[in-house]
């Protein structure tokens, strides 16, 4: 393959490394931990938003991170054809 | 039947079970035994990383330890999830595609240098032992609870089991094992969460069951809340300790599961790079089950437990109290001797001045031993008898997977990364395998042993696995994927500066008398592993820019890593 496309393909991967694990830093030390408190003013049925983060959301968030990341990783892989046959 | 018939039958038929599936997955080559020869599909091998990670902590002792922490257990929650984020993202494909057996062996290729390897091998083996011999005390503790087995038969009993599968079957055995100890472990935790979220919330789905209201209209966490308070606890949703250390302890536990070689490894068992993003995703999933389970049963149990106890006299007290009572893991000391069970925080003194000692209160009369959570909460929400036999085996599932996976990250730190590519290089095949199978079973041995007579360092296994994989493991192959300039004498200064760092905290913190006013920004020592990693990362960074470039051939890996194209088998290079 190109070196050009290699870098190109390795730039749009970190980029989306970059944005996945920002969210992922957000869920986990941000809405669970930095400003829990803040979010716990919020209700939701039972659960204080804060303490639902830090208990149930921010695992259900992690799941979801990594599928997206798969599905973006399998079209990114097809288009600089790097996938494996 | 009573619970003992059931825990029999039950216990009896899940270990048939294992070893059929051990006899039917044999391995008969060493890339069957390292790696299960790489053919495993990524949903199983989803299942197998999940049984892998869920030890016995994680099934027995983790919702317990959420129920008298509150919302401070949350870090134990996001902590062994979250790290599953970072090794999808930054590690496993890469690892995958560089297409070797073990950890010690990207090291010492990455690097060049037999020195790394070496440092890689004695860290596997030290964090894998600490873990193991855990283990092992789990297996010995639910055999002599639940069948009357002496403590140090039922160790026995489960080294037999994991002896015979992880030597006639290597990764192949286990990782099919882990599959079926998968289904076990889960439907066991899931069954009793279930039933008890019906009966409190009247919800079948725990993790709504943990927001929904009690039969009197309160929400249950606002009941738990005020119960909590009441007490003289501090209240169980909110957090009372500092930010700083829950920050650095979440993120050690996150940045560790990531370096863990027993969770690395399984992704070297998939057939392509693709399907070891894909695998990872499935782990959690099947993980996020049980830990999203773990806080709802802990919060249900802790209510139960107060409402039926305190305050009640010890005459009337339901029969499970009894029972308990014999194992030790639950005591009443009628301190004031009015017969009635107190129960109460009395480290808080305006509670003990204003509220206990008008009422005659003299001290807590209840201790209760955190295990007892979820291995007696079947019994406390009134449960049939095979809910029972059920829990007792998902957590014998939960240790024996995890022991397994632990034990071959032994073995094969032995045979091939000692043996194959250090000592002695010319070893053929055949003797390769051999080698594996013989430090399997030593290592079976010897970790059942020390099951049986635990040293002292290994009641600290959170604080020595988890931090020193985080100091030393995780920047070395984040390093050494993401950077190319990385070099030898960067990373290997600083994984001896951040296993040095890491380790002398913990040393100093618990075992020479250092106390928690001496932390450093108040961080303990389960939490050390964070700076230990920013500081191998900065050591590493900085030395490597003052010394020479890795060779081309090095820079080249690194470049064929980072595409998935031609990843091919596990072991052809």
């Amino acid at each position: 393959m190109e070196n050009k496309n290699v870098q190109e393909y390795w730039k749009r991967n970190l980029k989306y490394l970059s944005i996945l694990l920002a969210i992922w830093f957000l869920v986990s030390y941000g809405c669970s931990i930095l400003f829990v408190e803040q979010l716990n003013q919020i209700k939701i049925g039972g659960y204080k938003l804060g303490f639902w983060f830090a208990q149930q959301g921010s695992i259900y968030v992690f799941v979801g991170l990594i599928f997206i990341y798969v599905f973006l990783m399998n079209k990114l892989d097809k288009e600089f054809d790097v996938d494996e046959k | 039947m009573d619970a003992q018939t059931w825990t029999y039958i039950i216990v009896g038929a899940t270990f048939m079970l294992y070893i059929g599936v051990a006899i039917w997955a044999r391995a008969g080559s060493t890339k069957d035994f390292y790696v299960a020869g790489g053919g495993v599909h990524p949903i199983a091998n989803g299942m197998a990383t999940a049984a892998d990670w869920m030890s016995a902590a994680s099934f027995i002792s983790m919702a317990g330890l959420i129920s008298f922490m509150g919302y401070q257990g949350s870090q134990y929650l996001m902590g062994w999830t979250g790290g599953y984020v970072l090794l999808a993202l930054l590690l496993a494909p890469y690892l995958r595609k560089f297409g070797k057996f073990t950890v010690p062996d990207f090291i010492g290729e990455r690097y060049y240098s037999q020195t790394a390897r070496i440092v890689a091998v004695i860290c596997a083996l030290f964090v894998s032992f600490t873990y193991v011999v855990g283990q092992m005390k789990g297996v010995g503790v639910a055999f002599s609870k639940f069948l009357d087995v002496p403590f140090h038969w039922g160790v026995i009993i489960g080294v037999g089991i994991v002896f015979f599968y992880a030597v006639l079957g290597g990764m192949k055995g286990i990782t099919y094992t882990q599959v079926a100890q998968f289904c076990v472990l889960i439907f066991a935790y899931l069954v009793p969460a279930i039933f008890i979220s019906i009966i409190m919330v009247d919800n079948p789905i725990p993790q709504l069951g943990l927001g929904g209201t009690l039969e009197d209209g309160t929400a249950l966490l606002t009941k738990l809340d005020e119960l909590s308070t009441e007490l003289g606890f501090k209240e169980y949703t909110t957090s009372h300790n500092g930010k700083v250390d829950l920050f650095f302890v979440t993120a050690a536990l996150m940045l560790g599961t990531a370096g863990l070689p027993h969770v690395i490894v399984r992704f070297f068992t998939v057939p392509k790079v693709a399907d070891a993003r894909k695998s990872a995703g499935w782990a959690l999933l099947f993980i996020a089950l049980l830990y999203t389970t773990a806080p709802a049963v802990a919060a249900f149990a802790r209510t139960n437990l107060i409402e039926t106890v305190n305050e009640k006299e010890y005459a009337q007290v339901p029969h499970w109290f009894k029972t308990w009572e014999g194992t030790g893991l639950l005591a009443f000391d009628d301190k004031n001797g009015d017969g009635i069970i107190q129960y109460y925080n009395d480290k808080n003194e305006d509670y003990v001045k204003n509220v206990a000692a008008p009422k005659g209160w003299q001290g807590n009369e209840l201790t209760v031993d955190r295990d007892i959570i979820v291995l007696a909460n079947p019994e406390i929400a009134n449960l049939p008898a095979w809910v029972i036999a059920l829990v007792v085996a998902g957590g014998l599932a939960a240790a024996l997977s995890t022991a397994a996976g632990l034990l071959l990250v032994i073995s094969t730190s032995v045979s091939h990364d000692l043996l194959k590519k250090w000592l002695k290089p010319d070893i053929s095949p055949e003797k390769e395998l051999m080698a594996a199978r013989i430090s399997i079973a030593v290592a079976v041995v010897i970790a059942g042993y020390f099951g049986i007579n635990p040293p002292g360092f290994v009641a600290q296994v959170v604080a020595w696995a988890f931090g020193l994989a985080a100091a030393s493991f995780f920047p070395a192959i984040i390093l050494g994927i993401f950077s190319k300039r990385m070099n030898m004498q960067g990373a290997i200064s600083g994984m001896i500066v951040g296993l040095v760092f890491t380790g002398s905290y913990i040393v100093y913190f618990k075992y020479l008398g250092g106390t928690s006013n001496q932390y450093w920004f108040g961080i303990s020592p389960e939490g050390i592993g964070t700076l230990g990693m920013l500081v191998n990362t900065c050591v590493a960074l900085i030395v490597s820019r003052f010394t020479p470039a890795p060779p081309v051939s090095v820079q080249e890996m690194v470049e064929h890593i980072r595409i998935p194209k031609g990843a091919g088998d596990a072991a052809i290079h």
